[in-house]
């Protein structure tokens, strides 16, 4: 194993990305941007996964990460179909404007 | 189920298809009957008490009787055991013969009776239910199934009073039959509880069983349990104190009146005291108090019949009375004396109505008898039919109510001084009983009519017919006892017949009976007859007694005022406002209220706003995350994390240290 790059700068910039989704995440209007950032979150933890199998020499976190990626992937090409119908129907793409089930 | 062996073969007596096709053909009448053409329901209406008596015929055979079947255990828990079970005895055969018999008559009667009526599906599939609950509590084989059927006929009797549940007066008079009724079934109900406290059993056989082998149980427990029997009966057989519900119950249609509220269901209360005779027999006090109520009843509500002015009230007192006689016949211990009025009252009773019906149909739904008059000549049939039916309740020799009422009050009469009372009191009755029959009759039929404008019609065939055959078995119905043998025949059941004593002794009772009906007639005919027949115009007031009989002696008024407002009004402020108002009422809004208030408040977190969903689970995510690092020691708190860290043989305390933990 390379000792150059020390374990907490994998956790840092894994971090750092999950900030980022979040911040993304609530801050962005547009319903794709939030899509994205989801997807920064998720892979913000992959890297967290696959820095921690590294380090334990498990192979279980790779694992993980392809569940990740897997379930990443099926969210993607549903939630891209949702957006395109919500899109259809209410012409807009702002998250504010897709509130109709409040009470 | 009974194995029969006769000449070698084995002969199941099949009683479960007696009430099974009366079943069937309510359930395809009730169900799919309005989408039905109506000549199907009529034939499906038709078939189901025809099968029922022809299984029945099938089954009167000695070879047969007495049968049993039981049909898998109902109830086992412990020590008692109760099945599905039919029993098939002499005495249930006649009963079963007069209600499916009978039955067919009045189901032919009612196709041309409610042939314009919409409910036409209904009333048949409702009848025919009826007629399964009958036979259901006529066969049955323990008092529960018998039960089973007592409230049912007691359901369809509400219906089918209700029928035509849009007038308030029908709707109300099936709420009083079934309320009254409900009172006395309390009181067979708790007779039940009694008899399987002391008996462990409710099969009628092991009940008479285990009477018969302790002979000299008499009283005590015994009597408690037949007076608790005979409220239920009085219930259901319209007696004294309980007899109020029957003449509303005139209120349903007229063929209803006569299977129902006179020629069967209301006998059931008979026929169980006959069913258990053998308690009976074992407390003399029971039975004394059988027949003071049947001799009070009869003579009482013969009085009643006297000063009614519509034609089917007058039945229904009359029905009252008769159905008074047969108690009477049950309380001298000549039970099969009773069970014979029964099935002679059925005939001319079950004709009396139908006869009635046709007039009213004659006269477009006339029932008042002071509009009615000179229809001798316009309706000849109904009026020759009904000429028999009066003849035979007042006891005229020779025709079938002659018969049974003699044997009752010879019966009566043998009883010693208490019986010389009840038999004085059943003379009287019967002389009333020829007056107020007569006083209908000539009302009726003769003189000139008093509704001019009316053209009366004769009915159709089919109403004709049952009129024509039931006129022949109320003449004859009672020639089956000559030499004795319908006693002898219901013997095995009942016991030996009861007689007065000398023959000589019995033809004086008899020419006293019928010189008092005779005396009775003639008291109609001087005030009744065409020429001396005086109305009051509408609006006198009737004074002295009559005003009393006119009033029915004030007792609905009565039972108003003593039992039903004070009821009522613990039903509407008490248990209604009170209890069900404030208490249950209140502390359902309470917990509801408190709900909706807090959904109020919470509500406000569902703003539809998506980001500021997100920022609450974000922040919900800071918030856990922040608790386990100050918390120091998450163990607590989140098992599995700890555990997870035990597994690895790492510390647990904070997340900063399993990043060390590795080296």
């Amino acid at each position: 194993m390379q000792q150059d790059v020390p374990l907490t700068w994998y956790l840092l910039l894994s971090a750092a990305l999950f900030c980022l989704g979040i911040v993304g995440f609530l801050l962005k209007r547009n319903i794709i941007t939030v899509f994205m950032s989801i997807e920064l979150m998720l892979n913000a933890v992959n890297l967290s996964f696959v820095t921690f199998a590294h380090q334990w020499h498990a192979v279980k976190g790779q694992i993980f990460v392809f569940f990740v990626m897997m379930v990443a992937a099926a969210e993607a090409a549903v939630g891209l179909a949702i957006i395109i119908a919500v899109f259809r129907v209410r012409n807009t793409l702002s998250v504010d404007r897709i509130d109709l089930m409040k009470l | 189920m009974t194995i029969l062996l006769h000449h070698g073969f084995i002969i199941y007596a099949h009683l479960w298809l007696i009430p099974l096709a009366p079943l069937l053909g309510f359930l395809i009448n009730g169900l799919i009957g309005r989408r039905l053409p109506k000549w199907l329901v009529t034939t499906v209406a038709l078939l189901a008490p025809l099968a029922s008596f022809s299984a029945v015929l099938c089954d009167a055979s000695p070879s047969v009787i007495p049968a049993v079947e039981t049909f898998g255990t109902w109830i086992n828990l412990g020590s008692l055991h109760i099945d599905f079970s039919l029993a098939l005895d002499q005495l249930s055969l006649v009963m079963l013969l007069v209600v499916t018999g009978v039955g067919f008559l009045i189901h032919i009667y009612s196709v041309g009776y409610m042939h314009d009526d919409p409910g036409y599906a209904r009333y048949f599939s409702y009848l025919n239910l009826f007629l399964f609950f009958m036979t259901t509590l006529v066969l049955a084989g323990n008092v529960l199934v018998m039960f089973v059927g007592w409230e049912g006929v007691g359901l369809a009797s509400y219906l089918l009073i209700g029928f035509w549940f849009n007038k308030t007066s029908a709707a109300s008079a099936g709420m009083k039959a079934f309320v009254v009724n409900r009172i006395g079934d309390f009181g067979f109900l708790i007779g039940i509880f009694f008899l399987l406290a002391n008996f462990g059993t409710l099969t009628f056989s092991e009940i008479a069983a285990k009477l018969a082998a302790s002979p000299a149980w008499t009283g005590g427990i015994l009597t408690t349990i037949c007076l608790c029997l005979l409220i239920g009966a009085t219930g259901k057989s319209a007696q004294l104190p309980l007899y109020v519900w029957l003449p509303d119950a005139m209120e349903g249609p007229t063929p209803v009146s006569a299977l129902i509220h006179a020629a069967t269901m209301v006998t059931a209360g008979v026929y169980m005291i006959a069913r258990f005779h053998f308690l009976f027999d074992r407390s003399p006090f029971a039975l004394s108090v059988v027949a003071i109520v049947g001799a009070a009843t009869a003579l009482f509500a013969a009085t009643m019949g006297l000063a009614q002015n519509d034609i089917k009230r007058v039945l229904a007192y009359s029905t009252i009375s008769q159905l008074g006689y047969m108690f009477l016949g049950c309380g001298v211990a000549a039970y099969s004396a009773a069970i014979f009025h029964l099935m002679t009252h059925a005939f001319f009773k079950a004709l009396l109505f139908l006869a009635a019906g046709s007039v009213i149909h004659a006269l477009g739904g006339e029932q008042d008898l002071r509009k009615m008059g000179g229809l001798r000549k316009k309706i000849p049939i109904t009026f020759w039919t009904m000429t028999a039916a009066v003849f035979a309740i007042s006891g005229f020799p020779g025709f079938s109510g002659f018969y049974s009422k003699d044997a009752i009050l010879a019966a009566a009469f043998a009883q010693g001084a208490f019986g010389t009372v009840l038999w004085g009191v059943g003379v009287l009755t019967a002389g009333i009983t020829a007056l107020y029959m007569f006083r209908l009759w000539y009302l009726a039929f003769f003189g000139d009519s008093r509704s001019p404008d009316v053209q009366a019609h004769e009915s159709p065939w089919s109403m004709l017919g049952p009129l024509v055959l039931l006129a022949f078995f109320s003449i004859g119905g009672g020639w089956v006892t000559f030499g004795g043998r319908f006693y002898d025949f219901l013997a095995p059941v009942t016991g030996p017949r009861v007689e007065a004593g000398d023959p000589s002794l019995e033809y004086a009772l008899m020419a006293v009976a019928v010189t008092v009906g005779f005396i009775g007639w003639l008291i109609a005919h001087l005030h009744f007859k065409p020429g001396s027949l005086h109305i009051a115009p509408e609006g006198t007031e009737p004074t002295g007694f009559n005003k009393l009989l006119v009033n029915k002696y004030y007792v609905d008024e009565i039972y108003n005022a003593l039992l039903v407002r004070p009821l009522l009004f613990i039903s509407r402020y008490i248990l209604g406002w009170v209890v069900d108002g404030a208490i249950l009422g209140g502390a359902a809004w309470l917990l509801g209220g408190t709900s909706m208030f807090g959904g109020a408040i919470l509500q406000r977190w569902q703003s539809g706003n998506l980001r500021s969903y997100a920022a609450w689970l974000a922040a919900g995510a800071a918030a856990v995350l922040l608790f386990v690092l100050l918390a120091g020691s998450p163990h607590a708190w989140i098992p599995s994390f700890f555990h997870f860290a035990q597994i690895h043989g790492v510390s647990h305390t904070t997340v900063s240290q399993l990043s060390q933990a590795g080296h």
